[in-house]
């Protein structure tokens, strides 16, 4: 049976500042240029916006913060805050507001200063006492440690990792947007500085500024925007932990839940997406999704990666902005994922477009492998 | 108006655990209807959902989980997730290792420590034989 929820939401806009490093602009500036881009290019206004989606790493209160700044009148909204999945959580929500009518226009949002605010990951107050003795280093070593079982338990190599980091570059190479584009060997990735062991400064994504926004309507009303729709066919959320030493099995995300539970919706299976996008905090987290999601059997994202399989031109086209690793990372990148599926599913990837792609699968991660979030997004052919 | 419920009364589990360690011992919190331990303390099992589990005494062994080696201008320093016998896991460091910090798989074992800014905690040191 259909899910009553699947291709009844449309993304109709979609905005993206592309500004990686803009000293003197703040978070809100970000996001509302994002904003405004979204908006106009599905040609709503922002006074047709009724329902508002928006986390910030800065910012408790964001939904306040953000309507005032927007001048929004809002009948609907969520702050829901569970790290960098937080806008694929939001997306789950929006579908079923807007299939209720609590909202008929819903405006998911994201802004980030933290590279020129001073080049640290920026995270909110959020003390772990049983953690803090240990000076271990948040995020890092918290995706260190699963990388380290990883390697354990399935033979993953250092080499393994590097590849993942390479690929993301080959696929930024495409993409004029993307911050880092100068090529990169293997042995540079290699001898990388060593910080949380078995990751290196190669393998962490890159730290940026950025902004970013989706609008959203009823898939019946998308018909009469200027705007190519996508449709959102089927999401799933899960959490797992908070702290790392709480995750069950550091070897296994709650991404194989959120996965599950977005292709019962959508009714599809690994095997028929086109395009994928996983959130590439670390290089270690492109091989747990790839696995966790089903494409490959646990274990062996590796063999993939190491044979050219979600470079340019390989079997499963991956993280094709670029990545974290390459492109953007803000400090909450799930938005983007979502941004570069619209951009695949539209044709509007230039020297990176794929041919022909139907359907895209979006991935967010949030905290430390501890929010899941997943989303597949198709084409007017897949309603 | 409703008293508070007993069954909550006295100090939070985490206040409790910070007493327990304060007193020299080590005691993990264990679910009287299903028997699973945990960690960190909560007012519920999280395996089945019976309030109040009770603190009992543990050895304080375990194994290495997983552990990584942060590297800093001062040298390095370890960071573990150690998974006692009884289960539960909890991130610690290895400290007194002679060749560098253990590999996965290595039997520790805990020892408190104290700390003005985080209270007590435990830390392990390699212990004997090895384990899966």
């Amino acid at each position: 049976m259909t899910d009553p929820l699947r291709g009844k939401t449309a993304i109709v806009g979609a905005g993206n500042t592309n500004r990686w490093n803009a000293p003197g602009r703040n978070a809100f500036d970000q996001l509302q240029e994002a904003a405004v881009l979204a908006l106009e290019d599905c040609g709503l206004k922002m006074s047709d916006v009724d329902g508002l989606y928006c986390a910030l790493s800065g910012s408790g209160l964001p939904v306040l913060n953000v309507a005032e700044r927007l001048g929004l009148s809002l009948r609907h909204a969520d702050g829901t805050m569970v790290g960098g999945a937080s806008f694929l959580f939001h997306l789950r929500s929006a579908m079923a507001a807007l299939e209720t009518g609590l909202c008929d226009v819903a405006l998911v949002c994201y802004g980030s200063n933290q590279r020129s605010a001073g080049g640290k990951l920026a995270s909110m107050p959020d003390p772990q006492p049983y953690e803090a003795p240990f000076g271990a280093l948040y995020p890092m070593s918290s995706y260190a440690l699963a990388a380290a079982r990883h390697m354990h338990d399935y033979g993953t190599t250092r080499e393994d990792l590097a590849h993942v980091v390479l690929a993301a570059r080959a696929w930024a190479q495409l993409n004029p947007a993307a911050m880092l584009r100068d090529p990169l060997t293997l042995d540079e990735v290699l001898s990388a500085r060593m910080i949380s062991s078995p990751l290196t400064k190669a393998d962490c994504c890159l730290v940026t500024d950025g902004g970013a926004a989706l609008v959203l309507t009823r898939a019946e009303r998308a018909a009469d925007l200027k705007s190519t729709p996508v449709y959102v066919l089927g999401t799933g959320v899960a959490v797992s932990h908070r702290q790392i030493s709480a995750m069950p099995d550091l070897t296994r995300t709650a991404a194989v839940e959120s996965g599950r539970a977005a292709y019962r919706m959508a009714g599809v299976s690994p095997d028929e997406i086109d395009h994928v996008m996983v959130y590439d905090a670390f290089s270690i987290c492109t091989l747990l999704f790839l696995e966790d999601l089903g494409f490959v059997p646990k274990g062996e994202a590796a063999a993939l990666v190491r044979e050219g399989g979600i470079s340019p031109g390989g079997r499963l086209a991956v993280n094709t902005n670029g990545g974290g690793l390459s492109c953007n990372h803000p400090g909450m990148y799930g938005l983007f994922t979502l941004l570069e599926c619209v951009a695949q599913l539209r044709g509007e990837g230039g020297d990176r477009q794929l041919r022909d792609a139907q359907l895209a699968l979006a991935h967010a991660n949030g905290g430390v492998l501890s929010s899941q979030a997943t989303a597949i997004l198709g084409t007017a052919a897949t309603l | 108006m409703s008293a508070p419920d007993p069954r909550f009364d006295g100090p939070g589990p985490d206040q409790q655990w910070q007493d327990t360690l304060a007193e020299g011992a080590i005691r993990l919190q264990r679910c009287p209807a299903c028997a699973e331990y945990q960690f960190p303390p909560a007012v519920l099992c999280r395996a089945c959902g019976q309030v109040g589990p009770e603190f009992v005494p543990v050895a304080g062994t375990g194994h290495v989980y997983s552990l990584t080696e942060i590297h800093t201008r001062d040298g390095t320093r370890n960071v573990a997730i150690v998974q006692l016998d009884e289960g539960p896991r909890l991130m610690s460091r290895i400290e007194g290792a002679a060749d560098g910090a253990p590999g996965i798989g290595a039997r520790v074992s805990a020892e408190i420590r104290q700390h003005p800014d985080h209270g007590h905690f435990l830390v392990f040191t390699p212990a004997e034989e090895a384990s899966p």
